[in-house]
């Protein structure tokens, strides 16, 4: 008896399930047949996204994630240019100085957040303010190092003195003056990067809430945001700027990776990829029938030597490391490996400047050009490798690293016929070499890899070259240089700024303290549905001109 | 029977928070620092990762900081991701339910398919079907995953069109049917050697033989006498891989595009996001435990001679 109960619940049980699952696979048909790989409403971009990896604000976005939902629904004083990369006027009406270092910024009527409230001088100066304090844990926050008062907001150890920077001061309801602690003449034309941007009063009384549902001043507006899955954004009906979107929306769709998004832009079910696949750039051209892009990105790759070791001061230093350069062979590499999305290097700057931004090709001179015969005898000159060998550094978990570095050492080891002359040593995660360095434990070559806040030249070198700046790794050293970025900051016009900035690079380039390896593009690709699709000097896809068909 | 359900529901909490302990330790000895790497290719600022660390509570001893996760953990608290500030169960919240509904999904073609393609190759053992089968469990076995993940990815969303090649909505059954499927195929094989083999043995068994000289019907015989007998190396086999096919989807989750624990916990150990990983590995462990004592207890439902007192 117990047995046949027993028998009759199981089978209910059973056939419980069987029902269960007919109808769960049933249902699961019939959408996935309705939606045909979940299409998009008529005129939305479906985008290749995935979830940022701090949250979406100003100053504490500064990977490339954020950085492009920030990039449509924020807009600050200034906007670069898609094509030319130039600053130009958007929610500022003017900004004026007599001495390059107080700023008077007037801005222009009309702006709202996409809540309908006023764009004014105080939405700048509490977003500034908030980005600098050292308790917001805001990440961009060196951004505003150059404004009177930095020091006493974001001390470098200990608690803050004072809340906000006492660089800026509201004038008006749409004016004020920005004071800076030195003299920096292209100030102003920073001002296009997201840190910049004005914040609305919610930011402030609603942070929460703010997070999970952004609100800015840009051509779209967040309607809702899942984690793991999309952000839809639509057009922002209070947007005053001149780029109003040409499509009705944008679809941000989260994927694992960026082999899952190439694989739905093939299958027609995504429309952007601005990522592609490092193993799929050979191939993206032809499987995308030319709606591919390839252009420069502000990244640039270099190999930097520690200067703070002994073995590589002086002169005779200077001449290995010019050697080891020429014996690099740059144009093999990114073709056998980057398949194109990287060029060789010839300046210290990035293509995405222009010339007219203080892009120089050729600059660097013959020291950037492969010659093993001249590299050989460079090395000889200077008394050889020390210890007869070099060691090559990177973390590896990213960016084809490991290949690019094995045949590097390959083209060094093959100049100076010895095997084991140049030997990889990779670290595994970023982190670990990110505290390598900054414990300043290289002994050998290193990566040193630079990604522009704003495209201008001063962004290329001051940070990376001047005596103890923020990210001179490679601790170099020159009062000359030093004195040449001074002066360049204190010039009035930009041209001469400019002209001083590339005097500065030149006399880098003597010392040879970092071999410029290749400039990065930024690349992507599109379905069929949309059109004049362009990226911007950020590799981000300029969203507001993209037509859907 | 409930004083032994008792007793192993109290063995686990040791057992929790030893795995908990040992995972956080894990955690901390690994090389690389999480909040500097908040940077990105930046130099870190030594003022914010201070400010970071003593917020989070990184800048105390481990000793302490086990301490502090321990007794949040109690009050439900998983703490807080470094690099998204977003609460851990927020986290988990958000990719548990999508690798359940995979697991079950794959669980669910596992047990059909497989105890039925068993039986069936059991009742007819060393026939052709048999040979086929066993062909056909060879090839799913030796295949790596994601071999089988990007063929099917190619031939069922690519040439034929049938299904989309990547998981948009987790709650789409029909999306969710590739991965599933491909999760499914490695235990669907072994379930199916399982059963095949328990049920060409017992099928020579006396009490079988007695089934059949009674007069009982086919179906009988076969359903209630053979097949409940032949379950219970199958049951202790599923038991154990629930909780493989939970935490062994990372690679096609990757292929599919499936949010779920696989992928969470990956990204969160490349990230050193400690809270994370003990998190989400502490909750592994206890579906471990709870589902091999539901394996425990289903013997005795498949075999009455087994008793817990």
């Amino acid at each position: 008896m117990r047995g046949a109960t027993r028998v009759t619940m199981t089978r209910r049980a059973l056939a419980a399930v069987g029902v269960l699952a007919l109808t769960a696979t049933a249902c699961g048909g019939g959408s996935s047949s309705g939606g045909a790989g979940g299409g998009a409403p008529d005129g939305v971009i479906r985008a290749f996204w995935t979830d940022p990896q701090h949250p979406v604000e100003p100053a504490n976005t500064n990977e490339v994630q954020g950085g492009k939902v920030l990039d449509m629904i924020m807009r600050g004083l200034k906007k670069y240019d898609p094509s030319t990369g130039e600053a130009k006027n958007a929610v500022a009406e003017s900004i004026t100085t007599d001495d390059q270092r107080t700023f008077r910024i007037k801005l222009e009527k009309g702006w709202k957040f996409s809540d309908g409230t006023p764009v004014t001088a105080k939405s700048f100066v509490d977003a500034w303010n908030y980005g600098a304090l050292v308790t917001n844990k805001q990440v961009n926050s060196y951004f505003f190092q150059y404004i009177d008062g930095y020091d006493d907001v974001h001390p470098e150890k200990g608690k803050p003195e004072a809340k906000k920077m006492s660089g800026l001061k509201v004038t008006g309801d749409r004016a004020f003056t920005v004071k800076l602690n030195q003299k920096f003449s292209m100030w102003p034309q920073t001002l296009g990067y997201s840190a910049y941007a004005p914040l609305p009063k919610s930011f402030f009384t609603d942070h929460e809430g703010w997070l999970k549902k952004p609100v800015g001043n840009g051509p779209y507006k967040v309607d809702s945001y899942t984690r793991g899955q999309s952000m839809k954004l639509s057009r922002n009906t209070h947007y005053n700027g001149a780029d109003k979107p040409r499509n009705k929306g944008v679809e941000l769709r989260v994927y694992t990776d960026q082999n899952t998004g190439y694989t739905d832009l093939q299958a027609g079910n995504l429309d952007v990829v601005d990522e592609l696949p490092a193993g799929q750039l050979k191939n993206a051209k032809r499987d995308l029938n030319g709606r591919y892009i390839n252009q420069p990105a502000g990244i640039t790759q270099t190999l930097s030597f520690p200067m703070y070791d002994k073995r590589w001061k002086g002169e005779k230093g200077a001449l290995v490391r010019r050697g080891l350069s020429r014996a690099i062979n740059r144009k093999e590499v990114t073709e056998e490996i980057y398949h194109g999305t990287r060029e060789p290097a010839t300046d210290l700057t990035s293509p995405v400047l222009g010339a007219g931004g203080g892009y120089e090709p050729g600059l660097c001179g013959s020291a950037c050009e492969y010659d093993p015969k001249a590299a050989k005898k460079l090395i000889k000159q200077g008394g050889g490798l020390p210890g007869g060998k070099i060691t090559l550094t990177s973390n590896v978990d990213t960016g084809s690293h490991r290949q690019w570095m094995e045949a590097v050492c390959n083209s060094i080891n093959r100049t100076l016929d010895k095997n084991n002359a140049c030997t990889v040593n990779p670290v595994p995660t970023f982190s670990e070499f990110r505290s390598d360095i900054s414990g300043k434990k290289m002994k050998g070559m290193f990566r040193t890899g630079w990604q522009m806040d704003y495209p201008l030249i001063q962004n290329f070198i001051q940070p990376l070259y001047y005596t103890d700046a923020s990210s001179n790794d490679s601790g170099f050293s020159d009062p000359k240089v030093d004195k040449l970025i001074d002066q360049a900051n204190a010039a009035g016009d930009q041209k001469s700024a400019i002209g001083l900035f590339q005097q500065a690079e030149k006399r880098i380039l003597e010392t040879f303290p970092a071999i410029p390896l290749w400039y990065q593009n930024g690349n992507a690709g599109y379905s069929e549905r949309v059109g004049n699709v362009k990226l911007n000097p950020f590799s981000v896809p300029v969203f507001t001109d993209i037509k859907v068909k | 029977m409930g004083r032994y359900v008792a007793r192993r529901l109290l063995q686990m909490i040791p057992v929790f928070i030893g795995s908990t302990l040992l995972i956080f330790c894990m955690m901390f000895a690994l090389p690389g620092d999480p909040v500097a790497a908040l940077f990105g290719e930046k130099k870190p600022d030594p003022a914010q990762i201070a400010t970071i660390k003593h917020q989070l509570g990184l800048d105390l001893p481990l000793w302490h900081q086990y301490w502090n996760y321990l007794t949040g953990l109690f009050q439900g608290d998983f703490g807080t991701q470094i690099a998204t500030q977003r609460p851990v169960a927020e986290v988990i919240s958000q990719a548990f339910p999508v690798t359940v509904r995979l697991t079950l999904f794959a669980f669910f073609f596992t047990v059909l398919i497989g105890v039925l393609l068993g039986l069936v190759s059991g009742l007819f053992a060393e026939k052709v079907f048999d040979r086929v089968v066993l062909i056909f469990t060879l090839l799913l076995i030796s295949v790596p995953s994601f071999v089988l993940g990007y063929l099917f990815q190619y031939f069922f969303a690519f040439q034929l069109g049938w299904l989309t090649p990547t998981v948009q909505d987790s709650r789409d059954m029909g999306q969710l049917l590739l991965p599933a499927l491909v999760l499914a195929a490695l235990s669907l094989a072994y379930v199916t050697r399982l059963t095949r083999t328990s049920v060409a043995e017992n099928k020579r068994a006396d009490y079988i033989r007695t089934a059949v000289a009674k007069g009982l019907p086919r179906r009988r015989v076969v359903g209630v006498h053979l097949l409940r007998n032949s379950l219970i190396p199958v049951v202790t086999f599923l038991g154990t891989d629930i909780g493989a096919l939970m935490t062994g989807a990372i690679v096609t989750e990757g292929i599919f595009n499936v949010h779920g624990v696989g992928n969470t916990i990956f990204e969160a150990l490349n990230r050193r996001e400690g809270s994370t990983v003990v998190g989400i590995a502490t909750l592994i462990v206890i579906v471990y435990l709870v589902a091999s004592l539901l394996v425990d207890l289903l013997y005795a439902v498949l075999d009455p001679r087994i008793r817990y007192d």
